[in-house]
């Protein structure tokens, strides 16, 4: 279950984003914001090494203190970062991974819906289901 | 190679999406208004529309693939993947001078099929191009590659279809 969850256009500015309602919300933007350097890093060692570097999914690309953030990038350069609260040991690799996905999926039906404009923020209800799904509930 | 032949569970497919083409063509140039000359609006309408659809399709489709490698790698999967998707067949030819510009070839555009041999109807190709133009370059510009897509037509009877892809490096 993750605290934040944010997905970046290729240009490098938030399509959406969504934190746990606390009052540090600017926290989590920020955390957002410094794993797009990591990201760039480690998108630029594809090439140089074969095999999982292919992979969409870019694990975990730092550790805080209080959370750890993941990371995910498409074909289409967008990416997806989930943060999740370091206590959280019982989340395992696997399940971030298929968080991803889900996202992903939901992602591609909100480029082709024909509503959407490519490049506006994602205001697609199924969307928000999707993601709520996601975070640790409220309260 | 398929195990049915190219005729069977083609038409089906394909020829919904060439219909659509067709009417969405006529539509387009019977809406603007009489009088008014096509310079170039109805093209580029077909174009955008095109495009966006372009964008929509490359999501889809690159949902599941690895990360591209370079260039050619995203080349390679218009002309073999994206092009099955949509015309059920793959490009032809592709050339380039890997330099930015890419020659795709498409010997049976299948939607230049249903037209008549003969050069009167040559000058209205391009009405027939500016949808797949707008595709590839929004299934390019969805993968960060900037284009410029032109396409020709060289021959009818044998609906020779030659793409010509310029693109700009913008850094």
């Amino acid at each position: 279950m993750a605290v934040c969850i944010a997905v970046i256009a290729k240009e490098n500015y938030p399509l959406y984003i969504r934190s746990l309602p606390t009052q540090n919300e600017l926290k989590f933007h920020y955390t957002v914001h410094t794993s797009l350097d990591v990201v760039e890093e480690k998108i630029s060692a594809v090439g140089k090494s074969v095999g999982d570097q292919r992979e969409l999914y870019l694990g975990l690309l730092y550790p805080t203190e209080d959370y750890k953030v993941y990371g995910y990038v498409t074909n289409s350069k967008v990416k997806f970062v989930i943060v999740v609260d370091s206590s959280n040991t019982s989340l395992r690799d696997n399940e971030i991974r298929s968080m991803f996905r889900k996202l992903h999926n939901s992602f591609t039906d909100v480029m082709c819906n024909p509503f959407h404009n490519p490049g506006d923020t994602i205001q697609s209800k199924t969307f928000d289901g999707i993601v709520s799904g996601m975070m640790v509930p409220p309260g | 190679g398929t195990l049915f032949s190219p005729r069977e569970g083609t038409m089906a497919d394909e020829a919904p999406f060439q219909f659509l083409h067709n009417e969405v063509l006529q539509y387009i140039y019977k809406s603007a208004e009489n009088g008014e000359t096509d310079n170039g609006r109805n093209i580029a309408k077909l174009e955008n529309m095109g495009f966006r659809v372009g964008q929509g399709l490359m999501e889809r489709l690159t949902k599941d693939t690895a990360r591209f490698k370079d260039e050619l790698d995203i080349m390679k999967f218009v002309c073999k993947d994206f092009w099955t998707c949509v015309f059920k067949k793959q490009i032809d030819n592709l050339r380039t001078n890997h330099q930015g510009i890419y020659v795709l070839q498409d010997n049976k555009f299948r939607l230049l099929s249903q037209l008549s041999a003969g050069k009167q109807y040559l000058e209205q190709a391009p009405k027939y191009l500016a949808f797949t133009c707008g595709l590839v370059r929004g299934a390019l510009s969805n993968l960060g590659v900037k284009s410029i897509v032109t396409a020709e037509v060289s021959v009818m009877p044998a609906c020779v279809s030659d793409h010509k892809m310029i693109r700009k490096i913008f850094s």
